[in-house]
Parts: C-alpha cells; sequence; structure tokens
C-alpha cells in the first residue's frame, strides 16, 4: 500500500510533510487550546487564503512562476500580529478580534480570486488539501518552519506552560508574557501556513485541535497531553493521507474525519471505563 | 526593628476618578505575619496589586527590600497565592508536579531547562505543604484546601522571602482553613518567610499573625494582634463604615 508513496518523488514530499506537520499542529494546537484561543487559528488560517489567492493572482496577472504558500505565510503572520494589535484596542472584547480578522482574510480572498478571473483547481487544493501539491520549494520552507517551531517550543516550553497555567501569576513573576505570547502567535502563523498544502485552509485548525481535544480526555498531565496529541496527530495524518490517495480525495477531508474518530473513541473509551469503574463500586 | 520589606509612603490610587486608597503609609518588618483586614471595596486587593507592580500608584511611593519599587527586580523574592478560584481554570490538564514547576520558571530564566536539583526543590516544596503524595495527581481532581496549598508551594518553590496572600481562604471548608493557617504559621517561624495576608477570616488570622492592618481607603488601624482583639464593636465599626458585631465561635 505504501509502495507508490516510496516510488514517487512528489509524494513522498507529501507523506513527509505531513509527518511533520502532523507533530507540529498538535504541539502548538495544545497550548492553544488550554488557552482558549481555538478560533485564532481558524482567523489566521482564512487570512492565509487571502495570501494566497494574492500569491495565484499575482502569478496570473504578471505571468511568473510565484509560490503562493510563501505570501499566504507572509499574510499569516501579519494577521497574527494584527489579532494582537486589536486585543489590546478591544480590551473587554478580545474575542471580537477574531470576527474580524477572519471577515477581512475571506474579503480579501474574494477580491484577489476575482482579479485572478475566478476559480481554479490549485484553488481547491489549498481549500481542502492535496495529496499531489507539495513542490520542492514548498518541502523546503515547511520543513524550515518545523525546526524552528521545534526548536522554540523546546526552549520555551516552561515559559508558555507557566503563561497558559495562570497568566496573572505569570506576569507577577516577572516573565515578559507579552513577548512570549506575541512570539506563540506568530509560531501558530507559521504552523498554519505550513499545514496548508496537505490538509488545507478550511480545516487547518481541526488538525490543531481534534488531537488535542482526544488528549485532553485521557491525560494526567501537560507533557503526556501534549505527547498524546501528536500521537494522534500523526495518527490521523499517515491513514488521512494514504486513504485520501487511494481513494482520490482531497486528504483534509480523509485526516479530519480520522481525527473526528480518535476524538469519539477517547470519549467512547472514557465512558465505558468510569461505567466499570461504577459498576464495581455499587 | 527589623529592616522592613515593604514600604508604603503617602501611597494614593483612584480608579475612574473614584479614590480607592488615600495616603497610605505603612510598613511591613522582616519575619511579621500580617494580616490585612477592612471591608470589601476598602481597597486590599488594590493595595496588593500596587505592591506586586501590577498598579501604578497615583502619588507617593512603593519600597520593596529597600528598592524603590519601579527600579525591583527580583521578582523570585516575592511569592504570590491569589483567590484560587479567580485565575485558575480547573480543566487545565496538568499535574501537581507541573504547576508547582511554573513557580520555578521566571527565576530560571530564558533558555535554560529544570534539573535535578529543581526536580528535588519542587517535592521539596510540596512536602512542606504535606502534599508531596499528590505529585503525579490532576491539579483538577483535588479539593479545594488540596489545590490551595499546591499553590502555595508554587509560590514557595522559588523560595520567596514575602509571601502575599490575597484571600487564599476563598472556597476552602472550615477544617482545612485552619491547617491553612498553622501551616502559614509555620513558614513564618521556622523558614522565616515574612507574611502579608488578606483575610475576611479576622477570627482565626488574629490566633496566628502578628501584627493586624485595618484598611477601607486610609489606613485605620495598624498594631500587634492582641490590640486589635482589644478593640470594642463600636472602634471596628468606625473602621468598617458601618455597624460591626464580633461573634465568637465556640468549636
Amino acid at each position: 500500500m505504501l509502495a507508490d508513496f516510496l516510488n514517487y518523488e512528489f509524494l513522498r514530499y507529501t507523506f513527509i510533510t505531513g509527518l511533520l506537520i502532523g507533530i507540529i499542529a498538535p504541539l502548538l494546537g495544545t497550548f492553544i487550546v488550554v488557552r482558549r484561543l481555538s478560533l485564532i487559528a481558524d482567523a489566521l488560517s482564512h487570512v492565509t487564503l487571502a495570501g494566497i489567492a494574492f500569491g495565484l493572482m499575482i502569478e496570473k496577472l504578471l505571468l511568473i512562476t510565484f509560490p503562493p504558500l510563501y505570501s499566504g505565510m507572509a499574510f499569516s503572520v501579519i494577521g497574527s500580529i494584527f489579532i494582537e494589535k486589536l486585543r489590546t484596542v478591544y480590551k473587554t472584547y478580545q474575542e471580537l478580534a477574531i470576527p474580524i480578522i477572519l471577515s477581512a482574510g475571506v474579503g480579501l480572498s474574494v477580491i484577489f480570486i476575482s482579479l485572478a478571473n475566478g476559480f481554479n483547481t490549485d484553488l481547491f487544493g489549498y481549500l481542502f488539501g492535496s495529496v499531489s501539491a507539495v513542490s520542492q520549494s514548498d518541502f523546503l520552507l515547511i520543513f524550515i518552519i518545523f525546526i524552528i517551531v521545534v526548536l522554540i517550543v523546546t526552549f520555551f516550553y516552561k515559559e508558555l506552560l507557566t503563561l497558559s497555567f495562570d497568566e496573572e501569576h505569570a506576569t507577577i513573576s516577572g516573565i515578559h508574557t507579552k513577548h512570549i505570547h506575541l512570539l506563540f502567535i506568530v509560531l501558530t502563523a507559521l504552523v498554519i501556513a505550513a499545514s496548508m498544502r496537505i490538509v488545507g485552509v478550511l480545516l487547518v485548525s481541526a488538525l490543531m485541535t481534534l488531537p488535542v481535544a482526544a488528549a485532553m480526555r485521557i491525560a494526567k498531565g501537560f507533557k503526556q497531553m501534549l505527547f498524546l496529541s501528536i500521537l494522534f496527530g500523526e495518527i490521523s495524518v499517515i491513514i488521512g493521507i494514504i486513504s485520501g490517495y487511494y481513494l482520490s480525495i482531497p486528504p483534509g477531508g480523509t485526516i479530519v474525519m480520522i481525527a473526528v474518530t480518535i476524538l469519539l473513541l477517547t470519549i467512547g473509551v472514557k465512558r465505558s471505563r468510569k461505567s466499570q469503574q461504577e459498576m464495581r463500586e455499587a | 526593628m527589623n529592616e522592613p520589606i515593604i514600604t508604603m509612603h503617602n501611597v494614593s490610587f483612584s480608579y475612574q476618578n473614584k479614590p480607592i486608597l488615600d495616603g497610605i503609609n505603612f510598613e511591613l518588618p522582616k519575619g511579621k505575619f500580617m494580616g490585612l483586614v477592612g471591608p470589601n471595596g476598602g481597597g486590599k486587593t488594590t493595595l496588593v496589586k500596587l505592591i506586586l507592580g501590577l498598579l501604578k500608584p497615583d502619588e507617593g511611593n512603593v519600597t520593596l527590600f529597600g528598592i524603590p519599587l519601579e527600579k525591583f527586580q527580583e521578582r523570585n523574592k516575592i511569592g504570590f497565592v491569589s483567590q484560587k478560584a479567580n485565575s485558575f481554570n480547573t480543566g487545565f490538564p496538568a499535574t501537581v508536579f507541573e504547576v508547582v514547576s511554573t513557580g520555578l520558571t521566571a527565576k530560571l530564566g530564558y533558555f535554560t531547562f529544570f534539573n535535578k536539583q529543581d526536580k528535588q526543590n519542587i517535592l521539596r516544596a510540596l512536602e512542606l505543604v504535606d502534599m508531596s503524595g499528590f505529585a503525579n495527581e490532576n491539579i483538577g481532581k483535588l479539593s479545594g484546601g488540596q489545590q490551595q496549598r499546591v499553590f502555595i508551594a508554587r509560590a514557595l518553590v522559588s523560595e520567596p522571602e514575602l509571601l502575599i496572600l490575597d484571600e487564599p481562604t476563598v472556597g476552602v471548608d472550615q477544617e482545612n482553613v485552619k491547617r491553612f493557617y498553622e501551616l502559614l504559621h509555620k513558614l513564618n517561624e521556622e523558614q522565616e518567610i515574612t507574611i502579608l495576608l488578606v483575610t475576611h477570616d479576622t477570627e482565626i488570622m488574629t490566633e496566628y499573625a502578628t501584627d493586624v492592618v485595618c484598611l477601607n481607603k486610609t489606613l485605620h488601624f495598624h498594631g500587634n494582634s492582641e490590640e486589635y482583639c482589644s478593640l470594642s464593636d463600636k472602634d471596628l465599626s468606625l473602621f468598617y463604615g458601618h455597624p460591626v458585631t464580633t461573634i465568637v465561635h465556640h468549636s
């Protein structure tokens, strides 16, 4: 079954990229979920779409080759900084930043797509993911993002945990919470841009939140939750990419449905364990 | 007299043009266990936030360990325990060990990792608060009193010289409140940690605290526990701005 993935270069890139984002998306997702920022990932993915639409437009209008992933990443990072600014403007209504950025992203996307004379198959791949879309230059960019994310999370792990658990306490103890938070949001933007090719704009946030939601059901501590999230993320990506390829379905759909299945299983396991325990006690 | 750990000189603070604190002067000398009482809205939490540097005074100045607050850098000398319910998400999936470890983050600084010694310090802090058997438990599964002891361990793990607690016993049952005060007393006596405790449990607090301060916009009383206990209901009513009756619990 894996033979095609070993034989064709483009599939190999897709597969390795999948393995990389199966690590970094749940890794950052863990912090996003516990900080109750899940919707920020959604907002940023729509801004990334605007960046990609911009790149496709430039390609079409100027007739040059321009990797849209780069403009997608640039938009995503700029969007993340805007979200932070907006959150300080609306101090008591911080969640307002999310719909503002999300609609701005979709609005810009529509404009760029129209200027480029409408939809094409490329764009479909960006929306739902694609198994054949990862070019060598995409792979290189995603690999660099992977290294940056893993290094920064490793070095700032204790600060990120402290900030996530209790922001007030972190500030009082002298941690530069604002800087750490900005760093974290920019990393999120990078991960979203990196995951785009495989899972698509509309489903990126699912890969960051569903494995975490499943891990949260069974993990005792934070580190355990982190590793379980990554494990669930990897399982979803591997089965999702392979089945998507053989069934000719965009991998975004299959990956997310595998993640949903894992989530339902963890809920089921916990329920049955609980009822068994109650039966024993009764 | 011991050197002062906290000094407030003529401190005033107002919020949206409403004065909260007016001309506060007080000193907390090293080694004391001070209880801070007063009516709701009397400015107790504001005072704590000024000391912690979360708010800036409109007038006057605050000195910590002899250093003006604006220049004070050694944040790890201060341990802070807040009202648990305010800053804590009970669903947070962390073990007790992980929660206490966050108390070391700032002290260790950026680009460092926990080493063996740090891990031992975390276990020792848990031992100090009688929670060593719970290191690998999920924080959300513990009772209110146990969680509060874990938060004390988090404050203690950086080996602070000053411990500030803002109504830490809210939501803790009566029996555990007593245990809680015994723990504070032990920390004050054996570890020589200076304590500032904001509380409503006046009666039990006066059994353990060395000093009492009563705050209602201005400082109304500053003395030792015996002096506070000898105040009449009439005096207290003046401080609180409304009639007060002392209720003595006989257990």
